[in-house]
Protein backbone atom coordinates (compact mmCIF):
# COMPACT_ATOMS: atom_id res chain seq x y z
CA UNK A 1 0.00 0.00 0.00
CA UNK A 2 2.56 2.43 1.10
CA UNK A 3 4.61 2.01 -2.50
CA UNK A 4 1.25 3.33 -4.29
CA UNK A 5 0.25 6.15 -1.53
CA UNK A 6 3.58 7.66 -1.17
CA UNK A 7 4.43 9.17 -4.59
CA UNK A 8 0.62 10.48 -5.05
CA UNK A 9 0.92 12.49 -1.55
CA UNK A 10 4.61 13.62 -2.63
CA UNK A 11 3.05 15.23 -5.85
CA UNK A 12 0.29 16.25 -3.51
CA UNK A 13 1.76 17.87 -0.78
CA UNK A 14 5.27 18.47 -1.15
CA UNK A 15 4.84 22.04 -3.12
CA UNK A 16 1.88 22.85 -0.63
CA UNK A 17 4.65 22.17 1.83
CA UNK A 18 7.88 23.88 -0.02
CA UNK A 19 5.78 26.98 -0.49
CA UNK A 20 5.18 27.28 3.45
CA UNK A 21 8.96 27.12 3.94
CA UNK A 22 9.91 28.90 1.30
CA UNK A 23 7.37 31.84 2.56
CA UNK A 24 8.70 31.00 6.26
CA UNK A 25 12.22 31.15 5.25
CA UNK A 26 12.09 33.80 2.29
CA UNK A 27 13.49 32.97 -1.21
CA UNK A 28 16.31 33.24 -0.22
CA UNK A 29 16.62 29.72 0.97
CA UNK A 30 14.95 28.23 -1.49
CA UNK A 31 17.01 25.06 -1.53
CA UNK A 32 16.96 24.96 2.13
CA UNK A 33 12.94 24.49 1.93
CA UNK A 34 13.23 22.20 -0.62
CA UNK A 35 16.06 19.76 1.16
CA UNK A 36 13.98 19.68 4.05
CA UNK A 37 10.95 18.90 2.16
CA UNK A 38 12.90 15.79 0.29
CA UNK A 39 14.06 14.58 4.27
CA UNK A 40 10.40 14.68 5.17
CA UNK A 41 9.59 12.17 2.44
CA UNK A 42 13.05 10.41 2.82
CA UNK A 43 12.02 9.51 6.55
CA UNK A 44 8.59 8.95 4.97
CA UNK A 45 10.04 6.17 3.30
CA UNK A 46 12.13 5.16 6.23
CA UNK A 47 9.74 4.53 8.67
CA UNK A 48 6.53 3.90 7.39
CA UNK A 49 6.92 0.46 5.59
CA UNK A 50 8.18 -1.26 9.00
CA UNK A 51 6.10 1.11 11.36
CA UNK A 52 2.92 1.55 9.40
CA UNK A 53 1.50 4.96 7.80
CA UNK A 54 0.45 6.82 10.09
CA UNK A 55 -3.38 7.50 10.72
CA UNK A 56 -3.18 10.60 9.80
CA UNK A 57 -0.29 11.02 6.80
CA UNK A 58 -0.80 14.07 6.01
CA UNK A 59 -0.42 16.10 9.61
CA UNK A 60 2.15 13.25 9.97
CA UNK A 61 4.35 15.14 7.19
CA UNK A 62 3.62 18.88 8.38
CA UNK A 63 4.61 17.62 11.89
CA UNK A 64 7.75 17.03 10.99
CA UNK A 65 8.78 19.28 8.38
CA UNK A 66 7.54 21.80 10.65
CA UNK A 67 10.19 20.33 13.64
CA UNK A 68 13.02 19.91 10.72
CA UNK A 69 12.49 23.76 9.96
CA UNK A 70 12.10 24.82 13.43
CA UNK A 71 15.60 22.89 13.90
CA UNK A 72 17.31 24.66 10.97
CA UNK A 73 16.02 28.07 12.18
CA UNK A 74 17.66 26.82 15.09
CA UNK A 75 20.61 25.88 14.47
CA UNK A 76 21.49 28.62 11.97
CA UNK A 77 20.64 30.84 14.81
CA UNK A 78 23.04 29.59 17.10
CA UNK A 79 25.44 29.39 14.51
CA UNK A 80 25.34 33.33 13.80
CA UNK A 81 24.76 34.12 17.52
CA UNK A 82 27.96 32.74 18.07
CA UNK A 83 29.90 33.98 15.20
CA UNK A 84 27.83 37.55 15.67
CA UNK A 85 29.00 37.72 19.19
CA UNK A 86 33.02 36.72 18.54
CA UNK A 87 32.79 39.65 15.83
CA UNK A 88 30.41 42.18 17.73
CA UNK A 89 30.02 41.23 21.19
CA UNK A 90 26.52 40.81 20.88
CA UNK A 91 23.65 38.51 21.25
CA UNK A 92 20.08 38.69 20.28
CA UNK A 93 17.50 36.81 21.94
CA UNK A 94 15.69 33.80 21.53
CA UNK A 95 12.57 34.29 19.45
CA UNK A 96 10.12 30.93 19.35
CA UNK A 97 9.31 30.19 15.27
CA UNK A 98 5.84 29.94 14.50
CA UNK A 99 4.71 27.67 11.14
CA UNK A 100 1.61 28.97 10.06
CA UNK A 101 0.12 25.68 8.93
CA UNK A 102 -3.82 26.45 8.41
CA UNK A 103 -5.44 26.12 4.85
CA UNK A 104 -5.29 29.95 4.40
CA UNK A 105 -1.70 30.21 4.61
CA UNK A 106 -0.79 26.63 2.63
CA UNK A 107 -3.38 28.18 0.01
CA UNK A 108 -1.96 31.56 0.02
CA UNK A 109 1.73 30.45 0.20
CA UNK A 110 1.56 28.61 -2.85
CA UNK A 111 -0.10 31.14 -4.76
CA UNK A 112 2.39 34.20 -3.66
CA UNK A 113 5.05 31.24 -4.83
CA UNK A 114 3.52 31.16 -8.37
CA UNK A 115 4.06 34.86 -8.58
CA UNK A 116 7.05 35.15 -7.12
CA UNK A 117 8.29 31.94 -9.69
CA UNK A 118 7.19 33.78 -12.69
CA UNK A 119 8.84 36.93 -11.74
CA UNK A 120 10.11 38.62 -14.98
CA UNK A 121 13.87 38.45 -13.92
CA UNK A 122 13.04 34.49 -14.65
CA UNK A 123 13.14 33.12 -18.36
CA UNK A 124 9.98 31.81 -19.45
CA UNK A 125 11.54 28.16 -19.96
CA UNK A 126 13.14 27.94 -16.22
CA UNK A 127 9.22 29.63 -14.92
CA UNK A 128 7.59 26.36 -15.96
CA UNK A 129 10.33 24.08 -15.00
CA UNK A 130 10.57 25.88 -11.35
CA UNK A 131 6.69 25.80 -11.14
CA UNK A 132 6.82 22.13 -11.96
CA UNK A 133 9.62 21.55 -9.33
CA UNK A 134 8.70 23.56 -6.44
CA UNK A 135 4.95 23.69 -6.72
CA UNK A 136 4.07 20.72 -8.60
CA UNK A 137 6.59 18.24 -6.66
CA UNK A 138 8.16 17.07 -10.12
CA UNK A 139 11.52 14.99 -10.21
CA UNK A 140 14.42 16.27 -12.21
CA UNK A 141 14.13 13.47 -13.93
CA UNK A 142 10.45 13.69 -14.54
CA UNK A 143 10.81 17.75 -15.89
CA UNK A 144 13.72 16.63 -18.53
CA UNK A 145 10.90 13.80 -19.81
CA UNK A 146 8.84 16.38 -20.22
CA UNK A 147 10.78 18.58 -21.99
CA UNK A 148 12.30 16.09 -23.84
CA UNK A 149 15.76 16.84 -22.70
CA UNK A 150 18.34 15.31 -20.10
CA UNK A 151 18.80 16.18 -16.39
CA UNK A 152 21.70 18.12 -16.51
CA UNK A 153 19.84 21.12 -18.73
CA UNK A 154 17.16 20.88 -16.73
CA UNK A 155 19.42 21.22 -12.71
CA UNK A 156 21.39 24.14 -14.91
CA UNK A 157 18.58 25.64 -15.32
CA UNK A 158 16.64 25.68 -12.44
CA UNK A 159 19.92 26.43 -10.63
CA UNK A 160 19.94 29.69 -12.72
CA UNK A 161 16.70 30.86 -12.16
CA UNK A 162 17.10 30.01 -8.21
CA UNK A 163 20.41 31.99 -8.37
CA UNK A 164 18.33 35.09 -10.00
CA UNK A 165 15.40 34.96 -7.44
CA UNK A 166 17.77 34.75 -4.87
CA UNK A 167 20.25 37.73 -6.08
CA UNK A 168 16.69 39.98 -6.84
CA UNK A 169 15.24 38.80 -3.85
CA UNK A 170 12.50 38.65 -4.74
CA UNK A 171 9.72 38.53 -2.16
CA UNK A 172 7.34 35.83 -1.75
CA UNK A 173 4.25 37.72 -1.46
CA UNK A 174 1.15 39.47 -3.71
CA UNK A 175 1.95 41.74 -5.92
CA UNK A 176 0.41 45.60 -5.48
CA UNK A 177 -2.75 46.05 -6.40
CA UNK A 178 -1.34 48.35 -9.29
CA UNK A 179 1.00 45.61 -10.54
CA UNK A 180 -1.11 42.49 -10.40
CA UNK A 181 -2.32 42.94 -14.25
CA UNK A 182 0.87 42.42 -15.48
CA UNK A 183 2.26 39.85 -12.91
CA UNK A 184 -0.55 37.88 -13.81
CA UNK A 185 0.01 37.98 -17.14
CA UNK A 186 3.20 36.26 -16.16
CA UNK A 187 1.89 33.53 -14.24
CA UNK A 188 -0.93 33.17 -16.87
CA UNK A 189 1.56 32.82 -19.62
CA UNK A 190 3.71 30.30 -17.24
CA UNK A 191 0.47 28.47 -16.31
CA UNK A 192 -0.45 28.22 -20.75
CA UNK A 193 3.36 27.00 -21.15
CA UNK A 194 2.67 24.42 -18.56
CA UNK A 195 -0.97 22.68 -20.13
CA UNK A 196 0.76 22.78 -23.34
CA UNK A 197 4.11 20.83 -22.66
CA UNK A 198 1.73 18.23 -21.47
CA UNK A 199 -1.27 18.58 -23.94
CA UNK A 200 1.72 18.68 -26.82
CA UNK A 201 4.68 17.09 -25.44
CA UNK A 202 6.41 14.59 -27.59
CA UNK A 203 7.64 12.75 -24.69
CA UNK A 204 6.24 9.12 -24.71
CA UNK A 205 5.23 8.87 -21.18
CA UNK A 206 1.08 9.39 -21.38
CA UNK A 207 0.30 9.49 -17.37
CA UNK A 208 3.08 12.09 -17.13
CA UNK A 209 2.29 14.18 -19.70
CA UNK A 210 -1.67 14.05 -18.59
CA UNK A 211 -0.22 14.97 -15.56
CA UNK A 212 1.46 18.25 -16.66
CA UNK A 213 -2.00 19.51 -17.67
CA UNK A 214 -3.62 18.34 -14.22
CA UNK A 215 -1.40 20.37 -12.31
CA UNK A 216 -1.54 23.16 -15.07
CA UNK A 217 -5.24 23.03 -14.10
CA UNK A 218 -4.89 22.84 -10.31
CA UNK A 219 -2.83 25.75 -10.00
CA UNK A 220 -5.47 27.87 -12.27
CA UNK A 221 -8.22 27.06 -9.81
CA UNK A 222 -5.87 28.45 -7.21
CA UNK A 223 -5.84 31.75 -8.81
CA UNK A 224 -9.55 31.46 -9.24
CA UNK A 225 -10.55 30.80 -5.70
CA UNK A 226 -8.67 33.95 -4.39
CA UNK A 227 -10.87 36.79 -5.25
CA UNK A 228 -7.78 39.43 -5.87
CA UNK A 229 -6.57 36.85 -8.53
CA UNK A 230 -9.96 35.65 -9.87
CA UNK A 231 -9.83 37.53 -13.31
CA UNK A 232 -11.73 36.94 -16.13
CA UNK A 233 -8.15 36.27 -18.11
CA UNK A 234 -7.57 33.61 -15.43
CA UNK A 235 -11.45 31.78 -15.97
CA UNK A 236 -11.00 32.12 -19.85
CA UNK A 237 -7.69 30.27 -19.75
CA UNK A 238 -8.61 27.50 -17.75
CA UNK A 239 -11.99 26.91 -19.73
CA UNK A 240 -9.61 26.89 -22.60
CA UNK A 241 -7.71 23.64 -20.56
CA UNK A 242 -10.77 22.00 -19.77
CA UNK A 243 -12.28 22.01 -23.70
CA UNK A 244 -9.21 20.95 -24.49
CA UNK A 245 -8.57 18.46 -21.81
CA UNK A 246 -11.91 16.86 -22.41
CA UNK A 247 -10.53 15.33 -25.19
CA UNK A 248 -7.88 13.64 -23.95
CA UNK A 249 -9.25 9.98 -23.96
CA UNK A 250 -9.89 10.40 -28.10
CA UNK A 251 -6.63 12.22 -28.75
CA UNK A 252 -4.85 8.71 -29.06
CA UNK A 253 -4.90 4.99 -29.96
CA UNK A 254 -4.25 2.18 -28.08
CA UNK A 255 -0.87 2.09 -29.88
CA UNK A 256 -0.15 5.53 -29.11
CA UNK A 257 -0.79 7.61 -32.24
CA UNK A 258 -2.72 10.67 -32.61
CA UNK A 259 -6.04 10.76 -33.90
CA UNK A 260 -6.80 13.73 -35.49
CA UNK A 261 -9.67 15.56 -34.77
CA UNK A 262 -11.75 14.99 -37.61
CA UNK A 263 -11.37 11.39 -36.74
CA UNK A 264 -11.92 11.01 -33.20
CA UNK A 265 -14.77 9.41 -31.82
CA UNK A 266 -16.89 11.89 -29.87
CA UNK A 267 -18.13 9.47 -27.72
CA UNK A 268 -14.99 9.38 -25.71
CA UNK A 269 -14.87 12.75 -24.72
CA UNK A 270 -14.97 14.01 -21.36
CA UNK A 271 -18.37 16.03 -20.98
CA UNK A 272 -17.60 16.81 -17.73
CA UNK A 273 -14.84 19.19 -18.58
CA UNK A 274 -16.63 20.55 -21.51
CA UNK A 275 -19.50 21.69 -19.26
CA UNK A 276 -16.42 22.94 -16.99
CA UNK A 277 -15.10 24.95 -19.63
CA UNK A 278 -18.67 26.52 -20.60
CA UNK A 279 -19.12 27.64 -16.94
CA UNK A 280 -15.27 29.09 -17.04
CA UNK A 281 -15.82 30.52 -20.34
CA UNK A 282 -19.46 32.32 -19.57
CA UNK A 283 -17.39 33.35 -15.95
CA UNK A 284 -14.80 34.99 -18.06
CA UNK A 285 -17.28 37.25 -19.67
CA UNK A 286 -17.71 39.22 -17.05
CA UNK A 287 -15.80 42.90 -17.39
CA UNK A 288 -14.42 44.33 -20.64
CA UNK A 289 -11.30 42.56 -21.13
CA UNK A 290 -10.84 40.51 -24.33
CA UNK A 291 -7.45 38.47 -23.94
CA UNK A 292 -6.64 36.08 -26.08
CA UNK A 293 -7.42 33.13 -23.85
CA UNK A 294 -10.93 34.15 -24.18
CA UNK A 295 -10.43 33.95 -28.45
CA UNK A 296 -8.84 30.81 -27.94
CA UNK A 297 -11.22 29.47 -25.39
CA UNK A 298 -14.22 30.61 -28.03
CA UNK A 299 -12.02 28.68 -30.88
CA UNK A 300 -11.53 25.74 -28.34
CA UNK A 301 -15.25 25.80 -27.36
CA UNK A 302 -16.74 25.33 -31.34
CA UNK A 303 -14.36 22.29 -31.51
CA UNK A 304 -16.66 20.77 -28.58
CA UNK A 305 -19.21 20.32 -31.22
CA UNK A 306 -18.53 17.98 -33.75
CA UNK A 307 -20.86 18.41 -36.26
CA UNK A 308 -19.32 20.75 -39.04
CA UNK A 309 -22.02 23.83 -39.69
CA UNK A 310 -21.75 26.93 -41.79
CA UNK A 311 -22.01 28.92 -37.97
CA UNK A 312 -18.76 26.76 -36.54
CA UNK A 313 -16.53 26.94 -38.94
CA UNK A 314 -17.27 30.58 -39.54
CA UNK A 315 -17.57 31.79 -36.06
CA UNK A 316 -13.92 29.48 -36.00
CA UNK A 317 -12.80 31.96 -38.77
CA UNK A 318 -13.81 34.88 -37.13
CA UNK A 319 -12.32 34.03 -34.02
CA UNK A 320 -8.73 33.34 -35.67
CA UNK A 321 -8.96 36.67 -37.67
CA UNK A 322 -9.43 38.37 -34.00
CA UNK A 323 -6.57 36.10 -32.23
CA UNK A 324 -4.22 37.12 -34.68
CA UNK A 325 -4.74 40.63 -34.62
CA UNK A 326 -3.98 40.39 -30.69
CA UNK A 327 -1.27 37.88 -31.18
CA UNK A 328 -0.10 36.53 -34.00
CA UNK A 329 1.99 32.78 -34.27
CA UNK A 330 2.98 30.82 -37.01
CA UNK A 331 0.43 27.41 -35.88
CA UNK A 332 -2.47 30.12 -35.22
CA UNK A 333 -2.35 31.32 -39.14
CA UNK A 334 -2.69 27.94 -40.22
CA UNK A 335 -5.33 27.12 -38.50
CA UNK A 336 -7.10 30.07 -39.15
CA UNK A 337 -6.34 29.23 -43.19
CA UNK A 338 -7.95 25.46 -42.39
CA UNK A 339 -10.63 27.34 -41.06
CA UNK A 340 -10.78 29.94 -43.71
CA UNK A 341 -11.35 26.69 -46.42
CA UNK A 342 -14.24 25.41 -44.18
CA UNK A 343 -16.11 28.70 -44.38
CA UNK A 344 -15.13 30.21 -47.86
CA UNK A 345 -13.65 27.19 -49.87
CA UNK A 346 -10.72 25.43 -50.59
CA UNK A 347 -9.68 27.97 -53.46
CA UNK A 348 -9.74 30.84 -51.38
CA UNK A 349 -7.65 28.86 -48.32
CA UNK A 350 -4.95 27.61 -51.20
CA UNK A 351 -4.22 31.36 -52.12
CA UNK A 352 -3.98 32.46 -48.69
CA UNK A 353 -2.21 29.47 -47.65
CA UNK A 354 0.89 30.62 -50.18
CA UNK A 355 1.14 34.17 -48.43
CA UNK A 356 1.93 32.73 -44.97
CA UNK A 357 5.27 31.82 -46.43
CA UNK A 358 6.02 29.40 -43.51
CA UNK A 359 8.23 27.50 -45.59
CA UNK A 360 10.16 26.09 -42.91
CA UNK A 361 7.34 24.76 -41.49
CA UNK A 362 6.25 21.19 -41.72
CA UNK A 363 2.74 21.86 -40.70
CA UNK A 364 2.46 24.45 -43.57
CA UNK A 365 2.87 21.55 -46.02
CA UNK A 366 0.97 19.67 -44.34
CA UNK A 367 -2.10 21.49 -44.79
CA UNK A 368 -1.44 22.75 -48.56
CA UNK A 369 -1.79 19.22 -48.77
CA UNK A 370 -4.80 18.80 -47.08
CA UNK A 371 -6.39 21.79 -49.18
CA UNK A 372 -5.01 20.39 -52.25
CA UNK A 373 -6.56 17.03 -51.77
CA UNK A 374 -9.30 15.96 -54.19
CA UNK A 375 -8.53 19.46 -56.32
CA UNK A 376 -4.81 18.49 -57.10
CA UNK A 377 -3.54 15.03 -56.07
CA UNK A 378 -0.12 15.70 -57.36
CA UNK A 379 -0.08 18.88 -56.11
CA UNK A 380 -1.26 17.06 -52.72
CA UNK A 381 1.73 14.80 -53.07
CA UNK A 382 4.47 17.30 -53.80
CA UNK A 383 3.47 18.99 -50.41
CA UNK A 384 3.35 15.86 -48.51
CA UNK A 385 6.63 14.73 -49.38
CA UNK A 386 7.85 17.63 -48.48
CA UNK A 387 6.25 17.75 -45.06
CA UNK A 388 7.45 14.26 -44.77
CA UNK A 389 11.40 15.52 -44.88
CA UNK A 390 10.60 18.39 -42.66
CA UNK A 391 8.86 16.42 -39.93
CA UNK A 392 10.02 16.96 -36.27
CA UNK A 393 8.20 13.94 -34.58
CA UNK A 394 8.04 10.18 -35.35
CA UNK A 395 4.14 11.30 -34.31
CA UNK A 396 3.82 13.85 -37.14
CA UNK A 397 5.44 11.52 -39.38
CA UNK A 398 3.12 8.80 -39.13
CA UNK A 399 0.20 11.60 -39.65
CA UNK A 400 1.34 12.16 -42.80
CA UNK A 401 2.32 8.80 -44.23
CA UNK A 402 -0.99 7.89 -43.80
CA UNK A 403 -2.22 10.98 -45.78
CA UNK A 404 -0.43 9.73 -48.51
CA UNK A 405 -1.29 6.28 -48.60
CA UNK A 406 -4.77 7.65 -48.58
CA UNK A 407 -3.74 9.84 -51.30
CA UNK A 408 -2.58 7.05 -53.20
CA UNK A 409 -5.95 5.00 -52.75
CA UNK A 410 -8.06 7.83 -54.04
CA UNK A 411 -5.84 7.40 -57.38
CA UNK A 412 -5.68 3.59 -57.69
CA UNK B 1 10.29 47.35 -42.98
CA UNK B 2 7.91 50.24 -43.15
CA UNK B 3 4.72 51.05 -41.01
CA UNK B 4 1.58 51.88 -43.94
CA UNK B 5 -1.78 53.56 -43.03
CA UNK B 6 -4.72 52.22 -45.72
CA UNK B 7 -7.34 54.71 -45.68
CA UNK B 8 -10.77 53.52 -46.91
CA UNK B 9 -12.36 56.34 -48.41
CA UNK B 10 -15.76 56.10 -49.55
CA UNK B 11 -16.95 58.06 -52.43
CA UNK B 12 -20.83 58.49 -50.69
CA UNK B 13 -21.08 57.97 -47.05
CA UNK B 14 -24.59 58.58 -46.88
CA UNK B 15 -25.84 55.59 -49.11
CA UNK B 16 -27.59 53.01 -47.55
CA UNK B 17 -26.98 49.17 -47.15
CA UNK B 18 -29.60 46.66 -46.53
CA UNK B 19 -28.60 44.94 -43.32
CA UNK B 20 -27.77 42.04 -45.39
CA UNK B 21 -25.19 44.02 -47.22
CA UNK B 22 -23.55 45.42 -44.52
CA UNK B 23 -23.38 42.26 -42.54
CA UNK B 24 -21.64 40.42 -46.00
CA UNK B 25 -19.31 43.82 -45.77
CA UNK B 26 -18.54 43.34 -42.12
CA UNK B 27 -17.23 39.24 -43.02
CA UNK B 28 -15.47 40.41 -46.04
CA UNK B 29 -13.74 42.89 -43.95
CA UNK B 30 -12.80 41.10 -40.97
CA UNK B 31 -11.53 38.29 -43.52
CA UNK B 32 -9.51 40.84 -45.32
CA UNK B 33 -7.99 41.96 -41.86
CA UNK B 34 -7.42 38.23 -40.62
CA UNK B 35 -5.36 37.61 -43.68
CA UNK B 36 -3.36 40.30 -43.12
CA UNK B 37 -3.09 39.46 -39.60
CA UNK B 38 -1.89 35.45 -40.97
CA UNK B 39 0.93 37.39 -42.51
CA UNK B 40 1.99 38.89 -39.53
CA UNK B 41 1.60 42.07 -41.17
CA UNK B 42 -1.51 43.58 -39.20
CA UNK B 43 -0.54 46.44 -36.80
CA UNK B 44 -3.80 48.47 -36.11
CA UNK B 45 -7.14 49.32 -37.11
CA UNK B 46 -10.20 50.78 -36.46
CA UNK B 47 -13.41 51.80 -38.02
CA UNK B 48 -15.05 55.21 -38.29
CA UNK B 49 -18.96 55.45 -37.94
CA UNK B 50 -20.38 58.04 -39.82
CA UNK B 51 -22.76 58.87 -36.76
CA UNK B 52 -22.39 61.53 -34.66
CA UNK B 53 -19.55 62.59 -37.00
CA UNK B 54 -18.71 66.46 -37.06
CA UNK B 55 -16.73 68.81 -38.86
CA UNK B 56 -14.52 72.14 -37.35
CA UNK B 57 -14.04 74.36 -39.72
CA UNK B 58 -11.37 76.98 -39.41
CA UNK B 59 -13.65 79.99 -37.95
CA UNK B 60 -14.44 77.58 -35.79
CA UNK B 61 -17.53 76.53 -36.92
CA UNK B 62 -19.20 73.18 -36.53
CA UNK B 63 -21.46 70.90 -38.72
CA UNK B 64 -22.60 67.61 -39.10
CA UNK B 65 -20.14 64.85 -40.62
CA UNK B 66 -18.14 65.29 -43.02
CA UNK B 67 -21.18 65.50 -45.70
CA UNK B 68 -22.33 68.54 -47.38
CA UNK B 69 -19.84 70.01 -49.76
CA UNK B 70 -18.25 66.81 -50.49
CA UNK B 71 -19.81 63.53 -49.70
CA UNK B 72 -16.63 61.76 -50.05
CA UNK B 73 -15.54 60.05 -46.54
CA UNK B 74 -13.06 58.36 -44.41
CA UNK B 75 -14.78 55.02 -43.39
CA UNK B 76 -11.74 53.54 -41.48
CA UNK B 77 -8.28 52.67 -41.91
CA UNK B 78 -5.64 50.49 -40.92
CA UNK B 79 -1.88 50.22 -39.97
CA UNK B 80 -0.06 47.52 -41.78
CA UNK B 81 3.70 46.38 -41.85
CA UNK B 82 5.33 45.97 -45.45
CA UNK B 83 8.80 45.59 -46.59
CA UNK B 84 7.75 48.09 -50.03
CA UNK B 85 4.86 50.67 -50.75
CA UNK B 86 4.02 47.69 -53.66
CA UNK B 87 3.35 45.23 -50.99
CA UNK B 88 1.23 47.42 -49.20
CA UNK B 89 -0.59 48.33 -52.05
CA UNK B 90 -1.55 45.05 -52.55
CA UNK B 91 -2.99 44.95 -49.49
CA UNK B 92 -4.67 47.29 -49.90
CA UNK B 93 -6.10 45.64 -53.20
CA UNK B 94 -7.62 43.02 -51.00
CA UNK B 95 -9.90 45.38 -48.84
CA UNK B 96 -13.75 44.45 -49.92
CA UNK B 97 -14.81 48.55 -49.81
CA UNK B 98 -12.98 48.34 -53.00
CA UNK B 99 -16.01 46.40 -54.41
CA UNK B 100 -18.05 49.40 -54.66
CA UNK B 101 -17.84 51.61 -57.48
CA UNK B 102 -16.17 55.26 -56.62
CA UNK B 103 -14.59 54.19 -53.75
CA UNK B 104 -10.91 53.74 -53.15
CA UNK B 105 -8.07 52.94 -51.02
CA UNK B 106 -5.20 55.64 -49.75
CA UNK B 107 -1.95 53.71 -49.13
CA UNK B 108 0.52 56.49 -47.09
CA UNK B 109 3.97 55.71 -45.44
CA UNK B 110 3.61 56.38 -42.02
CA UNK B 111 6.29 58.87 -40.62
CA UNK B 112 9.19 57.57 -38.39
CA UNK B 113 10.13 59.52 -35.49
CA UNK B 114 13.79 58.99 -36.47
CA UNK B 115 14.44 63.01 -37.27
CA UNK B 116 14.92 62.42 -41.06
CA UNK B 117 10.73 61.58 -41.87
Amino acid sequence: MQQELLPHLFRTESGKITAVLCKLLSVVHIEIAEDITSETFLLALETWPYKGVPENPVAWLYTVAKNKAKNHVHRARIFSEKIASQVKGSVSGYIEMDIDLSDKNITDSQLQMLFTLCHPSVPEEAQVGLSLRILCGFGIEEIANAFVTNKETINKRLFRAKEKLRLEKVAIEFPAETEIDKRLDAVLTTLYLLFNEGYYSESHDAVLREDLCVEAIRLSHLLIENPYTNRPAVNALLALMYFHASRFPARKNNAGEIILYADQNEALWNYEFITKGAYYLHQASQGNVLSAYHLEAGIAYWHTIKTDTKEKWESILQLYNKLLQVQYSPIAALNRTYALSKANGKQEAIREAKKLCLTDNPYYYTLLGELYTGIDTEEARLNLEEALTLARTQADRQIIMKKLGELNMQVQ
Amino acid sequence: MDEYALIMRHEDGMKVASPEQIQTWMKQTMDWIGSIAAQNKFVSGTGLPFADARVVKSNKTVTNGPFGDIKETIGGFIIVKAVSIDEAVEFAKGCPILMGEGNTMEVRRIAKDDGIH
